[in-house]
């Protein structure tokens, strides 16, 4: 049962293509990747199209593909066939100097958190601002905003390992948008919090998703996958076997 | 670029391998430190050369037998020949004068030696040094008031290639220790950047750029060469200072060695800074492009 998703622009008759484009703000044509290990394609013809402002969660089993489909995203690697264009930029023309620019307009959440552990919450947010050279005026200013946003406020001095999971969650949720980014990246970020923190977790991504970031979350949590009802693409075998709009995990768990 | 930023992440990566960056200072100074005695050696040569080529090159001693007649002969010679530039007489007075105040450090050999034992001699300085062989041939050993026709260009000859020798082999060995000091500073950026992986991968998703994740490493190594030349160029005056100007002290007043200037040591110090703060920077950059994914 295959359903485009609604908000498709590509029907829209009163913009030409080229504001389809700008609209899109991912999209994959007859995808391919080979890694030279193995035989079998992690990804397989993989075609799809993710709107401005979507909120898609990419499900399967391990080996599917969804890591594979996240890392070509970030141009950690490179289609073997087909392409892959984020926000209106072919990726596999993209230069090695160009994947910088590309990656500040993109955050990334991990099932591992992966904080700085000798840095403080609040440094661990203004490293990703440091390090893409934004003035010190703008980091005092974003970090408590940011910080506040994910509910961390007054906890901006402590050190990761006097956090929760789930509040460690949240710092690195913090890091991966307080440089407002166009999409955020979430490979499994419940995957190490029991269900109450998960729903915490969700609600904080709904609601960075309401401000217009694209979020697209890599998951096995049916639960979460069931309780939200948004766009749903299962992978499996490297191939796109599913892509609904409301979905569910599936059926037969 | 945040220079505060950079900054402690090199003070940091320096301090967290310290034994590694201990090593690695240490050899880059044994090297550089031998390339820049080859330099000075190098530099002594070319001195010596300027001491001694434009002098002499070929002598003519006369035996104690000569007549004045001879002497006029060989003179007359020696001025009509089109081989000879320049020569100078130097009687045995002179020549008594001249030893007493080369070995002026070593009075027993002064003492020893009776103010006629040296013989006269006309010091000729030729054209072409290599046409040595002319000159000997027109004066025949142990003929016409000749005893002996002597190319000091020979024995200084064997005397240069002796210390080129040297020069080679000091450069030689600061070649091997630089391949063994290039070879730890890839080792020790290679466990800097594991060390800090966790900055670097975070650093690379957020979209640092190239040069904001590298220059700590390379940094990190430039200052460790920087460090490293410091240590050889202390070296150097210490050598001259404890060694050169102490031991070698007899020789030089007597113009027999030159001396090792602080000029020398000026010109040379740059040098040997920049060969260490490059090397080691560029031995880190090919290592974060070939073995670190950054």
């Amino acid at each position: 049962m295959k359903t485009t998703p609604e908000s498709s622009p590509a029907n829209t008759g009163w913009c030409g293509p080229r504001q389809v484009a700008w609209h899109l703000v991912i999209e994959l044509q007859h995808v391919t990747k080979l890694y030279p290990a193995s035989g079998r394609p992690a990804l397989d013809d993989v075609s799809t199209e993710i709107d401005k402002g979507e909120f898609v969660f990419l499900i399967g089993s391990s080996g599917s593909g969804k890591s594979t489909f996240l890392r070509l995203l970030l141009k950690e690697d490179s289609p073997t066939s087909g392409t892959v264009s984020v926000n209106g930029k072919t990726l596999n023309t993209m230069s090695k100097w160009q994947v910088p620019k590309l990656r500040r307009t993109m955050g990334c959440v991990f099932q591992d958190f992966r904080l700085l552990r000798d840095r403080t919450v609040a440094q661990n947010v203004a490293f990703a601002l440091e390090v893409i050279n934004k003035p010190q005026r703008t980091i005092k200013r974003v970090v408590p905003e940011v910080l506040e946003m994910v509910g961390l406020e007054g906890k901006a001095a402590r050190l990761p390992s006097e956090l929760s999971g789930g509040e460690q969650q949240r710092v690195a949720i913090a890091r991966a948008f307080v440089n407002r980014p166009l999409v955020l990246l979430a490979d499994e970020p419940t995957g190490n919090l029991d269900p109450e923190t998960s729903e915490g977790i969700m609600l904080l991504l709904e609601r960075i998703n309401r401000t217009g970031t694209t979020v697209i979350m890599a998951t096995h949590d049916y639960h979460i996958v069931d309780s939200m009802r948004r766009r749903v693409i299962e992978l499996n075998g490297g191939q796109i076997t599913r892509d609904q709009s409301r979905g569910v995990y599936g059926v037969g768990r | 670029m945040r220079v505060n930023f950079v900054l402690s992440e090199v003070a940091t990566g320096l301090r967290r391998n310290l034994t590694m960056t201990v090593a690695m200072i240490l050899t880059t100074a044994i090297s550089l430190g031998l390339l820049g005695t080859g330099l000075l050696i190098a530099g002594m040569i070319s001195d010596m050369k300027a001491i001694y080529y434009d002098k002499v090159q070929v002598s003519i001693f006369l035996s104690d037998t000569v007549t004045d007649q001879q002497r006029s002969a060989i003179e007359t010679q020696l001025k009509n020949s089109p081989e000879v530039k320049h020569f100078i007489y130097e009687s045995k007075t002179e020549a008594y004068a001249r030893f007493k105040q080369q070995f002026s450090q070593q009075p027993e050999l002064v003492q020893n030696t009776p103010a006629d034992a040296l013989p006269e001699s006309f010091r000729v300085e030729l054209v072409n040094p290599e046409r040595y062989s002319v000159i000997a041939a027109t004066f025949p050993n142990g003929k016409n008031g000749v005893d002996q026709v002597r190319d000091e260009g020979d024995f200084l000859n064997r005397l240069f290639s002796l210390l080129n020798g040297a020069r080679n082999a000091t450069i030689a060995v600061a070649v091997v220790q630089a391949l063994a000091a290039l070879l730890l500073i890839s080792n020790t950026i290679q466990l800097a950047a594991f060390n800090r992986r966790n900055e670097t991968n975070i650093m690379r998703l957020v979209g640092a750029s190239r040069w904001y994740t590298q220059l700590p490493f390379i940094l990190e190594a430039a200052v460790a060469g920087l460090i490293g030349a410091m240590l050889a160029i202390v070296g150097l005056v210490l050598t001259k200072v404890l060694f050169v100007d102490r031991t070698l002290a007899g020789p030089i007043k007597a113009g027999i060695i030159p001396p090792v200037d602080w000029s020398a040591i000026a010109f040379i110090s740059p040098i040997i800074a920049a060969a260490g703060v490059g090397l080691a920077g560029i031995a880190a950059y090919v290592t974060l492009r070939l073995y670190v994914r950054l």
